[in-house]
């Protein structure tokens, strides 16, 4: 190639690219379409935010102004990549789907809106006054509101009625954990591969921990006493973890420290456990992917009580709007939208009623087409979210607020590490009193690091 | 290009020429700034982040801690037990890899029916998604009540073992050797297909038995294969990590931790960036301290005309 040719080629895409760029330039600039509003969302991938996807086009009907770009992503990356965006205030998203662990924190950082000071007064069509009060106290920071529930959620005992009546056993809509152990040594069944309980214990803060704290609750015991000294190993909550794990080991699903609730669920519809203690939302989809066997034998029961009674645990999804959105108002209409009777109504018809996002409202509770659906478990999913309190969750008091967590920003690492050794502990690589202990010793380690404790 | 090699020129026209080679190789330096930026500034961007004290969810704000981040590194026992797994789980893939591909290449490179398909299926392990591999072999293999290992070791009557929780390392280390196996089997089959067919004749007609001929000629011959598979495994082995997260979310109690995995715990778990970052350096500074040595070994092949 000559050299003039070779310039003329470069002359040529510069001109090119100038023609390009001042064209974008005009496109960009170009009036009329100043009014419109494009909202990024970060969601999780669960059925019930598809369902919302799915459902968008009524938003448009409502609001021609707004358009809407669904960000899905899996439920263990939505959390950091939605940390990262509000941290370092990228402004990437305009509405960020959070649990309820990072709700108060990030309201105390001022990361996300305040949303009762800025809509919920106002709005007097969406009936805050219609939400469920422990999930709504779920999603607030000093009494102000800083996410719309979305769905809440707490922890019940699946069991199979037919195994329970061949033995000649009887499932109390209250069982004690005394009861559960000695339910789950009469149905293990290893000729047939059946076990006697399924429970969590794969490590993982929002894995096995989320049961094993309302174990620990229950008990009497607790994760911090009121000056931050951690206090796992206090005769009570030491109980209550050999408890957990002596009945996994016993007469739980083989191989327990690989399991999360993704192979409980399994474990449970292919009728190979007799029980299975986990989230209430799981009830919905344990009837449907239920065998034949099982199908039309799940039964449900309260969470097990030990000492204090009400001892399930409390969760929310909630849909919140980070200071950094340049689209405030917006936001609220679509989060509003989301999370109004309207919208669930709504789901009911088009997606089905066993996909409503359940636990956030009252009234979805009084829908005779919901209440025909879920009859067999809507009362008592009802009831043990009612009877959770996040405010106060132990018996002795405590510094912290959350049910099967800690809410202090450090409770995921010293979840994970804990949960860690509990693992070591089911698997039984250590004793379950080493694995306490050597939790305690990083818990301090780590509150020291952090300042709670001098 | 002779040019240059005139020494009596004058400089003006070397320099001429120099401007020249720059000229030509112009256009490769997008590409090149490209490289950089995509590779260099992120590591000098963690090298940075490797001195702060720097937690996203804590309400201190960043601040420069020197090298505290890596004295603490020296402390924490997880880390140094990450380390160890390290080693011990890349160690026994790149062996078992090679072991087992190579036994595998050995007999398919014989003539026989059904030849093109055998090798078919045993490349297939590795093009496998590693996830979804992952997750086929947690319920589908090692699963007590689900999978094909508990129904064989109930059927030969010595129970349902708990592989996982009991086995966690040898459990990853199968796992990844069942793919990574595949891939040995791909370089040393074209290593024993490159063996002249004259040598194995004269061989034979020296009298040479079969384990002779694969002793002192196949393996000499194999030897760089061998090292260059050895290092390709364990450069991919090092940062396993689909194997970890779906299987055991490195536990129980760390036993199945690797280092990749222990700093994305600290990145996305713990969310301390500072301490995340410094685990990355070090763990680069092992991983090169172990590659480089085998890169130098292995250089020789690609060296004209092999190694003497």
């Amino acid at each position: 190639m000559s050299t003039t040719k070779w310039r003329s080629a470069v002359a040529g895409s510069h001109v090119s690219t100038l023609a390009l760029s001042i064209a974008l330039g005009l496109f960009a600039a170009q009036p009329g379409h100043a009014e419109e509003v494009t909202l990024t969302v970060a969601l999780a991938a669960n059925p019930q935010m598809e369902t919302a996807a799915k459902l968008i086009d009524n938003f448009y009907a409502k609001y021609p102004d707004i358009k809407v770009k669904f960000q899905t992503l899996p439920e263990n990356q939505l959390r950091p990549t939605v940390l990262k965006d509000v941290a370092t205030k990228s402004a990437q998203f305009d509405v960020v789907m959070i649990g309820a662990y990072e709700v108060p924190l990030w309201a105390e950082k001022g990361w996300i809106t305040n949303l009762s000071k800025e809509y919920v007064a106002k709005d007097t069509e969406w009936k805050a006054d219609d939400l469920l009060t422990p999930i709504r106290d779920l999603v607030s920071f000093k009494g102000d509101m800083y996410a719309t529930p979305f769905y809440g959620s707490s922890s019940f005992m699946f069991y199979r009625k037919d195994l329970f009546d061949k033995a000649g056993l009887t499932m109390p809509e209250q069982p004690t954990w005394d009861q559960v152990a000695e339910f789950a040594a009469k149905l293990d069944d290893d000729a047939n591969n059946v076990s006697g309980i399924c429970l969590r214990g794969i490590p993982g803060w929002g894995q096995s921990l989320a049961p094993l704290t309302t174990v620990i609750n229950t008990f009497g015991g607790r994760w911090f006493d009121e000056n931050w000294q951690p206090q796992l190993s206090s005769e009570k909550s030491k109980a209550a973890i050999n408890f957990y794990v002596n009945l996994l080991k016993e007469h739980g699903q083989p191989d327990a420290a690989k399991d999360g609730w993704q192979e409980c669920l399994q474990l449970f519809t292919q009728g190979k456990t007799a029980m299975w203690y986990d989230d209430t939302v799981f009830a919905g989809p344990v009837i449907d992917q239920a065998n034949d066997e099982v199908k039309g034998n799940v039964g449900f029961a309260l969470a097990p009580i030990k000492e204090k009674p009400g001892s399930g645990w409390l969760w929310a999804w909630g849909l919140s709007i980070p200071t950094t959105s340049k689209h405030q108002d917006a936001a609220w209409k679509l989060v509003s939208w989301l999370t109004s009777e309207e919208y669930i109504k709504l789901a009911g018809e088009k997606a089905g009623w066993g996909t409503v996002p359940p636990g956030s409202r009252t009234s979805t509770y009084k829908l005779a087409e919901y209440e025909a659906a879920t009859k067999d478990y809507a009362d008592l999913t009802l009831k043990s979210i009612n009877s959770a309190n996040p405010l106060k969750p132990t018996i002795d008091p405590v510094p912290y607020t959350g049910v099967q967590y800690v809410t202090i920003p450090e409770f995921e690492q010293i979840g994970d590490f804990t949960s860690q050794q509990l693992a070591g502990a089911i698997s039984g690589q250590m004793s379950a009193d080493d694995a306490i202990a050597a939790s305690e010793e990083k818990i301090k380690e780590i509150m020291e690091d952090a300042g709670y404790i001098k | 290009m002779t040019s240059t090699s005139l020494s009596s020129g004058t400089r003006t026209q070397t320099r001429s020429n120099i401007a020249k080679g720059w000229w030509d190789r112009l256009p490769l330096l997008p590409a090149l700034i490209l490289v950089l930026l995509v590779t260099q500034l992120p590591f000098v961007i963690t090298l940075y982040y490797s001195l702060q004290r720097w937690n996203l969810v804590s309400t201190n704000a960043p601040r420069f801690v020197w090298f505290r981040n890596f004295i603490n590194a020296a402390g924490d026992a997880v880390f140094l037990k990450a380390i160890a797994n390290t080693a011990i789980i890349t160690f026994s893939i790149v062996i078992a890899s090679i072991l087992i591909g190579g036994l595998l290449a050995a007999g398919l490179n014989r003539e026989f029916r059904g030849r093109t398909i055998a090798r078919t299926l045993a490349i297939t392990p590795f093009f496998i998604m590693p996830v979804a591999a992952a997750l086929f072999w947690k319920t589908g293999v090692y699963d007590p009540t689900f999978g094909i290992l508990g129904w064989i070791t109930d059927d030969i009557g010595i129970g349902r073992i708990n592989w996982i929780s009991q086995y966690p390392k040898l459990t990853i280390i199968i796992l990844t050797t069942w793919q990574w196996s595949a891939f040995s089997l791909l370089i040393l089959l074209a290593g024993m297909q490159s063996f002249p067919t004259e040598v194995a004749e004269a061989a034979q007609v020296d009298g040479a038995g079969r384990f002779y001929t694969f002793r002192r000629l196949m393996l000499p011959h194999l030897r760089p294969f061998i090292e260059l598979t050895g290092l390709l495994v364990a450069m991919y082995v090092l940062e396993n990590f689909a194997a970890i997260a779906i299987l055991t979310n490195g536990g129980p109690a760390y036993a199945t931790t690797n280092l990749s995995y222990y700093v994305y715990l600290e990145a996305f778990s713990a969310f301390d960036l500072g301490r995340a970052s410094a685990f990355g350096m070090i763990s680069l500074a092992l991983a090169m301290a172990l590659t480089i040595p085998m890169l130098r070994v292995v250089s020789g092949i690609f060296k004209e005309g092999g190694r003497a």
